[in-house]
């Protein structure tokens, strides 16, 4: 009986979050940094709430599109120069 | 030495006794992958292409000068990335754009467009609206020009922090690492910026692409 009293407050150790609370959560929360109560809490609040779901979504997709930026190059002159630099370091 | 050119570096203990022995082929490697990384980062210490351009230039010949000293108490790139940083903090400075980077309140606020309590006490009234599906190539490609754009209007330690995290893809630890910030501080700059950005594009999916 005693046993099964701690498992219930266990399972009900789960935070509950507004959904601004929630919103600014989600980098902890993609992060892995939250504590598992904290963890808990956002599933179970994601799970009932549309809108923070597709802000979830949305965090995910900007991340997405960081992590796509336009292709950048050093200039090829600068590659040459530095690349010449460190040639010259051994003689040095 | 082969070339790493698309694939991933060696480990340290490979990358270190390479550069010391002068091999340029792992020069190359390490010039070719971290170089578009630094500007980038650059970019958002100093106001111009040609500035960011000579920081990365200053890093690369520290680094030179450098890697027979390195005494690997951190990673070769964060250790490179912390070069960069201080460079470009000093060159920032000389040219008059202050980075008020020991506030931490600075810009750990909003700015316009960058709402803390977007979302209502009772809870979402307009949960936020559909975006279009972004396979589309075009969509692609119109939001990778907006994202450059919608960076430079993030306060600087927020285009650092985010330009580190999502578009270099540095793990939080680094981050701390090369600008020396707690990784509270890290978190609370990554996520105003994110929460900026989502905004930025949420309006130009609600506005600017509205089909006419
Ligand atoms: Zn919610």
């Amino acid at each position: 009986m005693k046993r099964f009293i701690q498992q219930t407050r266990a399972v009900n150790v789960v935070k509950r979050f507004t959904c601004g609370e929630l919103v600014e959560l989600l980098t902890a929360y993609l992060d892995d940094a939250l504590d598992p109560p904290e963890r808990e809490g956002v599933h179970a609040h994601l799970a009932g709430c549309e809108g923070c779901s597709r802000y979830l979504e949305q965090f995910r997709a900007t991340i997405v599109a960081l992590g796509d930026p336009p292709p950048e190059k050093l200039p090829a002159d600068l590659r040459k120069r530095l690349m010449s630099a460190f040639r010259e370091r051994r003689r040095s | 030495m082969g070339s790493f050119a698309g694939g991933e570096l060696p480990s340290d203990d490979v990358i270190v006794p390479a550069l010391r022995a002068g091999d340029e082929a792992m020069f190359a490697a390490l010039l070719d992958t971290w170089s578009r990384g630094m500007l980038r980062v650059a970019r958002s210490y100093v106001p111009t292409d040609h500035s960011a351009e000579e920081v990365v230039q200053d890093t690369w010949l520290a680094v030179i000068g450098g890697i027979d000293d390195f005494e690997g108490r951190s990673s070769v790139k964060t250790w490179i990335f912390r070069i960069l940083v201080n460079t470009a903090k000093k060159r920032g400075v000389r040219e008059r754009r202050t980075l008020p980077w020991s506030a931490v309140k600075d810009d750990g606020g909003t700015i316009a467009g960058q709402s803390l309590d977007l979302v209502p006490p009772g809870g979402w009234q307009d949960p936020p609206a559909a975006w279009p599906t972004p396979e589309k190539e075009v969509l692609a490609s119109e939001v990778r020009g907006l994202i450059g754009e919608v960076l430079a209007r993030l306060p600087p330690r927020q285009r650092i922090v985010i330009t580190l995290r999502d578009v270099e893809g540095c793990t939080s630890d680094e981050v701390c690492e090369i600008l020396k910030i707690s990784a509270a501080n890290q978190r609370v700059l990554l996520h105003r910026a994110r929460v900026a950005v989502r905004g930025w594009l949420a309006d130009y999916f609600e506005f600017a692409r509205q089909p006419d």
